[in-house]
């Protein structure tokens, strides 16, 4: 009996070593870790792993001679899972590179992960400035937005119109810090005053009694530094109340075309956002977004148009250096300009930011659109160096001086 | 010893106003944690489901208007029916093969359906959520003065407290609220006076799935129709229930309110704890007093 044991178990080991043997990548692996099933699953969420496998599609399907496979997880806006999950795509999955990454909190966490791996990952979802300033990493894109450009751009646009005074309504945890700070540096350096914030925990369903509290502040403008289920909760609440009607003024700092898709150009008419990508902007969104509408039935946010842009420059980068060492990629994409149908006179900047231009819309009201999806109208193109100017200075160890 | 809160005592309007949105929190609770404490109180069933199907209320009414034109008000009295007879197929079909095990099965029971109905819906309608307009007579808002409230939001707190009401009436007054009383106690002596027992169970465990679809009815137009909107505040309701004892109608009814005015307070003084201060006080009850507020120690 004990003769039978030794023989099973030696060769339940000789098999495990035969499995990882196999584990030498004959595939290259990409990874979409997104928020599948929460507040923010409609802005990165299925719509990220659709668009993923489209560049791999595009781009061929393979790289270097070897295949290319999208995998995805759902890292439910939990750092510790998102963090815990990347170490293992890392260590044993094979997987070369994590993109959407959507929830600041979790990109931080699965930053620190990469930084220690020497991976990239090249983040289209999150938006916390601190991506790119305090927490930077040397193989981090921080792809499609952040929360500089947020602020320059409709944070800048509201209170040169007139915006001086401001209530924050913040989303308690590192994006909604982020984009409050950062907002509120450029209210202040255009000559306005921050007279108040409440922080919110996250997904929270119910917004009055913030919405009563900023209506008592008398604040011109209230900022609502949160995204997703929450800012639509927001706006549509604040409607209630008729903030709106008694004077103040609603800043949807993100707003994504998912959100105002939701709360219908009704509620939303009249509101400026700052966003990288709209569908029907040029010739060149216009025919990728409707190879993406015919896969999922939505138009694509700027989360999702930025995990295609961002797969198939990173498979182009492993084509072009023969590798797929982390910081050669980097090196590579730094070198050169990129653009695409998404990204114009983007510039890939030595903190890991991706400057490109920006666009300041304002959502059409219900008389002038023209389809269930016709919903912004362009007010301004921002050019990059203007839209990632920094509000608190280079804050990247790496980047300074 | 005020010093560590954030916001010093903000002034009366504003102070009276949060108190007034914390009572519109507490008449959500109060409805879905009665439909809640009805169902274990009386069929020892811990419910899980109870944030779906609060969730299928509003869905349904938001389906009524969309498919079939029909508005707000007859969606009050259709939802709740509708999703009222899904609980009781439900109860037919699953609860009852159960009904003879320890209460963990059935809440595992229910916790499965939970997911299931909630993936389900999630697939096919995201997770944004979907519009649904205040009807008409009730748009507006009511200047009272310290503040300017929305119509609909003081008819939800009007409409829950009948129910609530009325409910506790039905139950703790009439003659069939005797029998039900008497079938938890002892069922086998309560049939053998002649009274359809199992008939019983499967009509209040539909009455009580009701009650969630009614607070989803009322939900609809104030928060988005999400897929998600019961699993977030399944939780916070059964809080309130075990805070107020598990099988009392009265205790489910006065902790609803109560926790939403607390709520609704600490949403002014510490916002950053307001999703937690119920959990606290859950802790705090079950040390003190384990069987809950107004709760029968069995």
């Amino acid at each position: 009996m004990r003769r039978v044991a030794v023989a099973a178990f030696s060769a339940a080991i000789w098999l495990l070593m035969g499995a990882a043997q196999a584990q030498t990548p004959d595939t290259i692996k990409i990874g979409v870790l997104a928020d599948m099933s929460s507040l923010y699953a409609d802005l990165g969420g299925p719509g990220s792993v659709t668009a993923a496998q489209m560049a791999v599609d595009d781009f061929g399907g393979t790289a270097l001679g070897k295949k290319v496979e999208i995998v995805s997880a759902d890292h439910q806006n939990k750092p510790d899972i998102g963090a815990s999950i990347a170490r293992q795509w890392f260590d044993t999955d094979g997987v070369q590179m994590i993109t959407d990454l959507t929830t600041s909190s979790v990109a931080l966490a699965v930053q620190e992960v990469a930084r220690q791996k020497n991976k990239v990952i090249m983040i289209t979802g999150a938006a916390s400035s601190d991506l790119t300033g305090k927490a930077c990493a040397p193989t981090a894109i921080h792809y499609a937005y952040d929360t500089t450009a947020l602020a320059n751009g409709t944070g800048g646009a509201v209170v040169r119109a007139g915006g001086k005074t401001w209530f924050f309504i913040t989303a308690d945890y590192a994006f909604g810090h982020s984009l409050q700070n950062d907002t509120s540096a450029v209210v202040e350096a255009n000559g306005g005053k921050v007279v108040g914030s409440v922080n919110v925990p996250l997904n929270t369903a119910d917004f009055s009694s913030y919405l009563l509290q900023a209506q008592a502040s008398k604040a011109q403008i209230i900022g609502l530094a949160n995204a997703g289920g929450d800012t639509i909760n927001s706006i549509k609440q604040a409607a209630e109340f008729g903030i709106v009607k008694g004077g103040q003024k609603l800043a949807g700092l993100l707003l994504f075309i998912s959100d105002v898709h939701s709360l219908g150009l009704q509620t939303a008419q009249g509101l400026e956002l700052t966003s990288s990508f709209y569908w029907d902007l040029d010739d060149q969104t216009r025919a990728w977004s409707k190879k993406f509408f015919d896969k999922t039935g939505k138009e694509p946010t700027m989360t999702q148009a930025g995990v295609y842009s961002a797969t198939t420059h990173y498979l182009e980068a492993i084509k072009a250096t023969n590798s797929i060492d982390g910081p050669t990629i980097i090196k590579y994409l730094q070198s050169k300009p990129i653009n695409d149908f998404m990204i114009r006179n983007g510039h890939l900047q030595p903190d890991g930011s991706l400057v490109h231009d920006m666009y300041l819309f304002e959502v059409k009201s219900p008389a002038d659109s023209k389809g269930p999806w016709d919903l912004y109208k362009l007010i301004a193109k921002i050019p990059g160096d203007e839209a990632y100017k920094l509000p608190h200075g280079e804050q990247c160890p790496a980047a300074k001086g | 010893m005020l010093s560590w809160l954030h916001v010093a005592m903000p002034p009366a309007p504003l102070f009276f106003a949060q108190l007034l949105v914390g009572l519109i929190n507490g008449s959500f609770y109060a409805l879905l944690s009665l439909g809640l404490a009805i169902i274990f109180g009386l069929l020892n069933i811990i419910n899980f489901a109870h944030g779906a199907q609060y969730m299928m209320g509003a869905f349904c009414a938001w389906f009524l208007l969309n498919w079939l034109g029909i508005g707000y008000w007859p969606a009050l009295i259709i939802a709740p029916v509708t999703v009222g007879i899904v609980g009781i197929v439900t109860e037919r079909l699953l609860l009852r093969q159960i009904a003879h095990l320890d209460h963990l099965y059935g809440l595992l029971l229910t916790f499965g359906l939970a997911l299931v109905i909630q993936g389900l819906f999630r697939q096919k309608y995201g997770s944004s959520g979907l519009p649904y307009t205040i009807p008409d007579q009730l748009q507006g808002a009511s200047n009272l003065g310290f503040m300017f409230l929305p119509i609909y939001r003081g008819w939800v707190i009007v409409a829950s407290l009948v129910v609530c009401l009325g409910t506790w009436f039905a139950i703790e007054r009439t003659r069939l609220g005797a029998y039900l009383r008497a079938a938890t106690e002892n069922a086998s002596l309560v049939q053998a006076f002649g009274i359809n027992v199992p008939r019983m169970v499967t009509l209040t465990y539909g009455a009580g799935v009701a009650l969630a679809a009614l607070a989803g009815v009322l939900a609809a137009p104030i928060y988005q129709v999400s897929p998600l909107m019961g699993s977030n505040l399944i939780i916070v309701v059964f809080a309130v229930v075990v805070i107020g004892g598990m099988g009392s109608i009265l205790g489910a009814i006065i902790s609803g309110f109560a926790l939403g005015l607390i709520e609704g307070l600490t949403k002014v003084f510490y916002p950053e704890a307001s999703n937690t201060v119920i959990f606290a006080i859950m802790a705090l009850v079950l040390l003190v007093k384990p069987a809950g507020l107004f709760g029968r120690a069995t």
